[in-house]
């Protein structure tokens, strides 16, 4: 069983039909989904600007990430949960569209970036928690994550248009 | 007198020119959705630390101070690529409730942001109840923009 006809099987169970014939559904979870971009966008982009060395330069880095991690996560879990439940709502459409595709090439790439940065360089925080400016590997993590992000989200609103579907 | 300014809008070069193309839309948003996740970076860090939670350690003085030019650049950007997008397509914002809902919670929560928010976190002594009710209205406000601007999509 392809993955395709895994997304066809999907388009016809009854939650995705019941998200795809409702009216209110959508908007609301959509909604859901760019508020929670604001919460954990928000602190992921802090996070990184702060390992740039760029922003919230006062504060240590291991404080910026005690502080912010737990509310990262609370807005990484609202948006797979939003994200789920949006893809859903025509999983066949959105299994096909290019932009798509693209995010979530990028999604697992932003993930290994933030493991790699914190089983690597971030073990070590204690030494270079206050060093201006911080280390490279940090500031690499950092930006490459910004711009990881950045294409997400520009990708995950191109969703919408539906100027390279084959349907 | 409203309504002549957003025609004026639509007829202008730059609606014209944006609701003319099929990429300058999808470009000009990319941009207001980028600056949207550092504007609420920038005010939720500030909100959070006000109802002690977050940067606990920090004074909320520094958070405040610290996040003010991010939230100043990127509120600008907001406005500037948020008013190209009317003018793409003015008098259908005209019309839309969400959109005005939007503008009405964009001017409180600026006032709001700008004077009291702006007072109470920059002054570190200030009693915990008066700091959680003002981040309570922000967070409140701000919302309001987002799903009003979201909400101008589905009306």
């Amino acid at each position: 069983m392809s993955l395709l006809n895994f997304m066809q099987w999907l388009e016809t169970t009854p939650p995705s039909v019941a998200f795809h014939e409702s009216i209110w559904s959508f908007p609301i979870v959509e909604s859901v989904h760019v508020l929670g971009l604001c919460l954990f966008l928000g602190m992921a982009v802090l996070t990184d600007l702060r390992l740039m060395g760029i922003a919230l330069k006062r504060v240590p880095v291991s404080e910026v990430m005690n502080r912010l991690l737990p509310w990262t996560w609370a807005g990484a879990v609202i948006m797979v949960v939003s994200g789920v439940v949006l893809f859903l709502n025509t999983p066949v459409r959105y299994y096909t569209n290019i932009f798509l595709r693209v995010k979530f090439v990028m999604l697992p790439l932003a993930v290994v970036n933030a493991w790699v940065f914190h089983s690597g360089i971030y073990r070590k925080v204690a030494k270079w928690d206050q060093q201006v400016p911080t280390p490279k590997f940090a500031r690499f993590a950092g930006a490459i994550s910004l711009v990881l992000w950045s294409g997400i989200v520009i990708a995950g609103r191109m969703i919408a248009y539906n100027w390279f579907d084959k349907r | 007198m409203v309504l002549a300014f957003f025609k004026w809008c639509e007829a202008s070069w730059m609606g014209k020119t944006i609701s003319g193309s099929v990429y300058l839309f999808p470009v000009v948003e990319a941009v207001h959705l980028l600056a949207l996740a550092v504007i609420g970076g920038a005010v939720l860090i500030v909100d959070l630390r006000l109802a002690g939670l977050g940067l606990r350690q920090t004074p909320a003085s520094q958070v405040a101070r610290d996040a003010e030019p991010w939230l100043v650049g990127s509120l600008l950007i907001m406005l500037v690529s948020g008013f190209m997008l009317m003018t793409s397509e003015a008098m259908r914002c005209y019309y839309n409730g969400a959109f005005w809902l939007k503008m009405w919670s964009l001017l409180f929560a600026m006032i709001f942001t700008f004077t009291i928010r702006r007072r109470v976190a920059l002054k570190d002594a200030v009693q915990p109840i008066t700091a959680k009710i003002v981040a309570f209205i922000s967070v409140l406000l701000w919302s309001g923009v987002g799903l009003g601007g979201r909400g101008i999509g589905f009306y």
